[in-house]
C-alpha cells in the first residue's frame, strides 16, 4: 500500500504542477498512514534525489530515452507495469495535458476507479471520496471511488507547493516500454513567456481592447507582474490573439492566484474558465458590467487610461524599469 | 473509412446551475440541452469535413444517454452524419460510459474515434482516454488539428505553452479541441434529412462502474467586488500587494 505519484517533464525539466502533485501525494499519504513516492519516466537534468524535499521517500525512474516524449498508449502500459511491481494503491497525477492523456487509459487497463480535476485532499473516514469541480468551475462533486486501486488527477494550482528537508532514494526500474505509436514531426513552444495553465498571474484582454494593436499594454503589464496572456472568445476568433489563449467554457480553464481581465464583460462562458481564480480583478469602463460581480477588485474606468497607471504603480512598487 | 463521433448531451452553457434531494442531483427542470460544445463544433464539424473531402467516409455518431438525448442527437445528425446509435443507458461513470462505447466500435470496426476535449458539466476529460485503451489503439488528447493521408493522420496537439505535431496510423483514437474546425449552423436540408437518417437504439453491454457522485455543492459566494477610483489606480496595486498579498 502506498501512493505513486507520476511525475511529468518536458525538454529535462519537471514541471511545476508535478511538484504539487507530489506535495500532494505526501499529504495523502501521511493522513492515510502510508509512504509517497514518485515514479518518472524518462530522464531530466535534475537530481531526482532532491524531490524528497517535497516529503516523498522513493523515486523510482524508467530511464529510457523514448519515453521522453509522450505516447498515451506506451506510457500506461509501462505505468501498470510500476503499478504492479511497486504496489501501489493510490496514483497521482497532475490533471495537466500529460495527466488528461495518461490517466483514463491506466484507470480503463487496471480497471480502477478515476477522479479527475480534484481540488482536495480524500475524505477517508468513510470510503474514498474526493472533491472535484464539475460544470466547469460553477460547482463541486463530492466522488466515491469504489476500486481498490485509485487514481485522482490533481487540478493544477489547487494544492499549496511547500518544500522541507529531505533527500529521496532512487530506484531505477527495469521495464520494456513498447515502440512508440506517435512520431513528433515538429513542435511549437512560445519561449519566454509563461505556459497559461501553470501562470500564477493571469492578465486577460476581451473586445474592449478594440484591436489587435492595443495589446502591447496587456503584454507589457504581464512582463511587469510575471505573469501569462489570456483573452476571451470573440478575440481569438477574430484572430487579434492566438487561439491557445482563449479561456472560458470553451478554452482553457485556469486557476490562477490573480487574474486581471481587462475590457472583458464577464459572460458566465468566460467565468466558467476562470471563476476558480483566488483573486480576480476587473477593469471596465461600464459599471454594469456582469464580470464585477465575480470580481474581488475592480476599476470603472477607461483601460486605456486605467492600465498604464497600473503598469507604472507596479514597476515603481517592484523596482523595475 | 468509418468514422465514430462520440456525442454528450450537456445544459446550456448559461444553465442555472442547481442541485436537490440533499445536494445529491442537478436540477433538471428547464434546463435546455446542447450537444456538448467540444462535442459539435470540433469532432463532428472536423468528421463532417473529412467526409465532405472523401464522400465515401462513412459517418456514424455514438452516444450513451436515455431516450431524452434523442432531441441532441437529431442536432447533432441535423449537422451531418450517417447514422445515430444510441447506447440506452444513463450513467455519471465515465468507465461505464468507455464500456459502451468500446462496445459499440469494436461492432463497428471504424478507423477513426473523435470524442470532444470533455464534456462541460462533468468535466472528466476522461472518455477518450479510457475507450482508446478499451480498445488498445493509440490516443491522442486534445487535438488542435486533424489531417489524413491514406490511414496516416497528422495531428497537432496542445502542449504546455505551445503545440507539437505527431503523425500516427489508423485505427485512432482522438480527443478534440478548439482549432480542429470552426462551428456550422446547421441548415435547413440537413434538420430535413436527419429525419430520416436512421437513429439506432441499443441495450448496453454488462459493465462496471467504479466511481459515483456522492453529492454537489456550490461554491461560496464572492464577499463582493472592492472598486478603487479611476484616479487612482496605484491604489489598487497597492491593495493586491498589501491586502491580496499575491505579488
Ligand atoms: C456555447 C458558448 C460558449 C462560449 N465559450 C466562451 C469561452 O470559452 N470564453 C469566452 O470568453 N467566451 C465564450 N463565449 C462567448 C461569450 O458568451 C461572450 O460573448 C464573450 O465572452 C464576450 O467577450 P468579451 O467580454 O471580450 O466582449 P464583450 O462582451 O463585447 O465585452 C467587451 C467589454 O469591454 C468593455 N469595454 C469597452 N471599451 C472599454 C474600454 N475602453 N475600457 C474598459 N472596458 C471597455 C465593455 O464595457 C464590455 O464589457 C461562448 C459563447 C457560447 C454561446
Ligand atoms: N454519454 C456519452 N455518450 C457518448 N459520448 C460521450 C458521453 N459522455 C462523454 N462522451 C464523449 O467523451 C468526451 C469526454 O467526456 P468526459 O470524459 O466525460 O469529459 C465528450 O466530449 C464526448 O465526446
Amino acid at each position: 500500500m502506498s501512493v505513486l505519484v507520476f511525475i511529468d517533464h518536458s525538454a529535462g525539466q519537471i514541471k511545476k504542477s508535478s511538484l504539487e502533485a507530489l506535495c500532494y501525494g505526501a499529504a495523502l499519504a501521511a493522513s492515510t498512514g502510508t509512504t509517497a513516492e514518485g515514479i518518472l519516466l524518462g530522464t531530466v537534468s535534475q537530481d531526482l534525489s532532491e524531490l524528497g524535499c517535497y516529503g516523498i521517500g522513493k523515486i523510482h525512474q524508467v530511464a529510457s530515452d523514448t519515453l521522453n516524449n509522450l505516447d498515451a498508449r506506451v506510457f500506461s502500459t509501462v505505468l501498470a507495469e510500476a503499478v504492479r511491481s511497486t504496489g501501489a494503491n493510490i496514483i497521482v497525477f497532475s490533471n495537466n495535458l500529460s495527466g488528461k492523456a495518461i490517466a483514463p487509459r491506466l484507470s480503463a487497463r487496471l480497471k480502477a476507479g478515476l477522479v479527475s480535476g480534484a481540488i482536495d485532499l480524500p475524505q477517508v473516514a468513510n470510503g474514498f471520496t474526493v472533491r472535484k469541480t464539475v460544470f466547469s468551475g460553477k460547482a463541486f462533486a463530492n466522488v466515491s471511488i469504489h476500486t481498490e486501486i485509485k487514481i485522482i488527477t490533481l487540478n493544477q494550482n489547487a494544492f499549496p507547493l511547500t518544500a522541507g528537508q529531505g533527500t529521496a532514494q532512487v530506484i531505477p526500474l527495469d521495464i520494456k516500454a513498447a515502440a512508440p505509436d506517435v512520431k513528433t514531426v515538429s513542435a511549437t513552444q512560445s519561449s519566454g513567456q509563461v505556459p497559461l495553465t501553470e501562470a500564477e498571474i493571469v492578465v486577460s484582454g476581451g473586445r474592449g481592447l478594440k484591436g489587435p494593436e492595443n495589446w502591447g499594454m496587456v503584454e507589457e503589464l504581464a512582463r511587469v507582474l510575471g505573469a501569462a496572456t489570456a483573452c476571451s472568445r470573440p478575440v481569438a476568433d477574430a484572430h487579434w490573439r492566438p487561439h491557445n489563449e482563449h479561456v472560458g467554457q470553451t478554452g482553457i480553464a485556469i486557476a490562477p492566484n490573480l487574474y486581471i481581465a481587462i475590457g472583458i464583460s464577464g459572460a458566465i462562458q468566460h467565468l466558467a474558465g476562470v471563476n476558480r481564480s483566488k483573486v480576480i480583478v476587473v477593469i471596465n469602463q461600464d459599471p454594469e458590467a456582469p464580470f464585477f460581480k465575480a470580481a474581488d477588485y475592480g476599476i470603472v474606468g477607461d483601460a486605456f487610461v486605467v492600465v498604464p497607471k497600473i503598469i507604472e504603480a507596479v514597476k515603481q512598487l517592484k523596482g523595475v524599469a | 473509412m468509418k468514422i465514430l463521433v462520440c456525442i454528450s448531451k450537456t445544459p446550456d452553457t448559461t444553465a442555472k446551475i442547481a442541485f436537490k434531494d440533499n445536494n445529491t442531483k442537478f436540477v433538471a427542470e428547464g434546463v435546455q440541452w446542447i450537444i456538448n460544445p467540444y462535442d459539435e463544433w470540433y469532432a463532428l464539424v472536423r468528421a463532417i469535413e473529412l467526409k465532405e473531402k472523401d464522400p465515401a467516409t462513412i459517418l456514424h455518431l455514438v452516444c450513451v444517454g436515455l431516450p431524452d438525448a434523442d432531441p441532441v442527437i437529431r442536432k447533432a445528425l441535423a449537422l451531418g452524419g450517417d447514422e445515430a446509435i444510441r447506447v440506452n443507458a444513463d450513467s455519471q461513470d465515465s468507465y461505464y460510459i468507455a464500456a459502451q462505447i468500446a462496445a459499440v466500435a469494436r461492432e463497428g470496426n471504424y478507423d477513426l474515434i473523435f470524442t470532444g476535449k470533455e464534456t462541460i458539466d462533468y468535466n472528466g476529460a476522461s472518455i477518450g482516454g479510457m475507450v482508446s485503451e478499451l480498445l488498445d489503439l493509440p490516443f491522442i488528447s486534445l487535438a488542435t488539428k486533424f489531417e489524413l493521408a491514406g490511414s496516416l493522420a497528422t495531428v497537432t496537439r496542445e502542449i504546455e505553452g505551445g503545440e507539437q505535431t505527431e503523425q500516427v496510423g489508423l485505427p485512432l483514437v482522438v480527443s478534440c479541441q478548439k482549432g480542429m474546425a470552426e462551428q456550422r449552423i446547421p441548415n435547413m436540408k440537413g434538420i430535413m434529412g436527419a429525419r430520416s437518417r436512421p437513429l439506432k437504439v441499443v441495450e448496453p453491454v454488462t459493465a462496471d462502474t467504479l466511481t459515483s457522485v456522492v453529492s454537489f455543492e456550490l461554491p461560496p459566494a464572492k464577499a463582493g467586488v472592492k472598486l478603487v477610483s479611476a484616479d487612482n489606480p496605484a491604489e489598487l496595486v497597492r491593495l493586491l500587494h498589501e491586502e491580496a498579498k499575491v505579488f
